[in-house]
């Protein structure tokens, strides 16, 4: 067994998940497929969108693999980073906005 | 940025047969990824057959102004290697004969062959339906001598395919070099000034993108229409079509591969991306490469990687359509970039 818990080589093993159970991993990956097609969204966006939830949902997989992702379209640096940006504001946006409830219980427990 | 060849260099990525050792020991050796050759067969393709002979690309010399880092040719400055008029006459005279419809002329920069134009005048009068030149843009405002470069391929309807990996200058001037990028603005505007990639004129300009690191293209079509945009709404220049080529594990860009430890990532992506469409399809088997000293091989990598085509006809000198016809590809692991998603080749996709 491996003693680190993320090996880069295991993202080219995620298709081995519908191996034990072959229809929920169909209807996952079809699925996963037809979300990253064109759509009103185009594939380019939705590449980036992609990029943005991976570092949101800190999944270092997602990363690796939107990154290349990208690349492959031709995506810049300053595209990248402002994804990441946009991520990063949403979820600090979302810890912050928690302070209104911590606002509101110090208020209401204040005399 | 790189100012020598790997050659100049004697870097042992010069030779070829280290290279090739490369590509048939690791990963391939322990059978962790397939031979090319056993992926063939495992899609009833024993072996590769040349089909009609349509393409003849003749490469006039590894003599170039750029020292690109993915350069498969390891071109640049320092190379010596120049096609003699010499030669030239015997290609003339095989292209006479071939019924190839498309001549193509690649190298280095071909330009700066001290014979290119005499050459490319004499080939005009054969009269083929499709004659590119592969132009790496820079040459045309690199020196005084050059600048008429865009109203010479007009006079002589010259198709003009050049290289560009993306639409920013970041990106351009990290993979060829500093500089690049605003100079190959410039000649692009040059040629849209004679009328080059305009929309519906006959002059084509097409531009090649491979990718500027160790990823595959993307959708060719997708990245057509981003470079349109990019270069017109920035600098107002038009071209034709967008070629999107996949770099092979060779030369330069192998010893890029194997020095940033992407070698094994980038040969798991193509072989995970072979598709046996774009088998039927690879340019060997519609092409012939001749190198500067006239020999003949299945494509420009095999050439650079010193696979001389397997015939009794090796060399222009000798050319027998009959001989050549019946040969057998060489294939190694590089073929597995020609391969890979939509297929690539030197006039883009295959599939």
């Amino acid at each position: 067994m491996s003693k680190s818990y993320y090996d880069p080589s295991d993202l080219r093993k995620f298709g081995n998940i519908a191996d034990w159970n072959e229809e929920l991993g169909k209807k996952f990956f079809d699925y996963y497929g037809k979300v990253f097609e064109e759509g009103a969204l185009t594939a380019r966006e939705k590449s980036l969108i992609a990029l943005a939830v991976s570092h949101v949902v800190k999944c270092p997989y997602c990363i690796d693999a939107y990154t290349q992702d990208g690349l492959k379209r031709g995506i810049t640096k300053e595209e990248m980073i402002e994804a990441v940006h946009a991520g990063a504001a949403i979820e600090s946006g979302a810890t912050l906005v928690h302070g209104v409830q911590m606002m509101n219980k110090y208020n209401k427990l204040s005399m | 940025m790189l100012i020598k060849s790997l050659k100049k260099r004697e870097n042992e990525l010069a030779n070829a047969r280290k290279q090739l050792k490369i590509l048939s020991e690791g990963i391939f050796e322990t059978g962790e990824l397939p031979m090319f050759s056993a992926q063939l067969e495992a899609v009833n393709k024993s072996v590769l057959k040349p089909k009609t002979l349509e393409i003849l690309q003749i490469n006039v010399g590894y003599m170039c102004n750029q020292v690109c880092e993915h350069c498969h040719v390891d071109a640049g400055p320092d190379r010596k290697e120049i096609m003699t008029r010499e030669t030239m006459q015997q290609c003339l005279d095989v292209i006479k004969k071939t019924g190839a419809h498309t001549l193509d002329l690649t190298g280095g920069a071909p330009e700066m062959n001290p014979d290119f134009r005499w050459f490319v005048v004499e080939a005009t009068k054969i009269g083929v339906k499709d004659f590119i030149v592969r132009s790496n843009l820079t040459i045309i405002t690199a020196n005084k001598k050059y600048y008429d470069l865009p109203e010479f391929f007009k006079k002589h309807n010259i198709h003009v395919i050049s290289s560009m990996p993306h639409w920013t200058k970041g990106k351009t001037d990290k993979q060829r070099g500093n500089g690049v990028f605003n100079a190959s603005i410039k000649a692009l505007k040059m040629l849209n000034d004679v009328g080059y990639g305009m929309p519906g004129s006959k002059l084509k300009l097409d531009l090649v993108y491979n990718p500027s690191g160790a990823f595959l293209p993307g959708d060719q079509a997708a990245l057509e229409s981003d470079f349109k945009k990019g270069l017109l709404s920035d600098f107002d220049i038009q071209f034709h079509q967008l070629f999107s080529i996949t770099n092979l594990p060779i030369s330069r860009f192998l010893d890029y591969l194997i020095a940033s430890d992407n070698y094994n990532d980038y040969m798991y992506n193509l072989v995970e991306a072979f598709n046996p469409a774009a088998v039927e399809n690879v340019m060997c088997t519609n092409t012939l490469s001749v190198s500067w000293d006239g020999w003949l091989y299945d494509c420009d990598f095999n050439q650079m990687l010193e696979l001389k085509v397997k015939s009794s006809v090796q060399h222009i000198s000798q050319f027998n359509k009959e001989a050549l016809s019946n040969r057998t590809i060489c294939i190694s692991q590089h073929c597995y970039g020609c391969t890979a998603g939509a297929g690539s080749s030197c006039q883009g996709t295959v599939t």
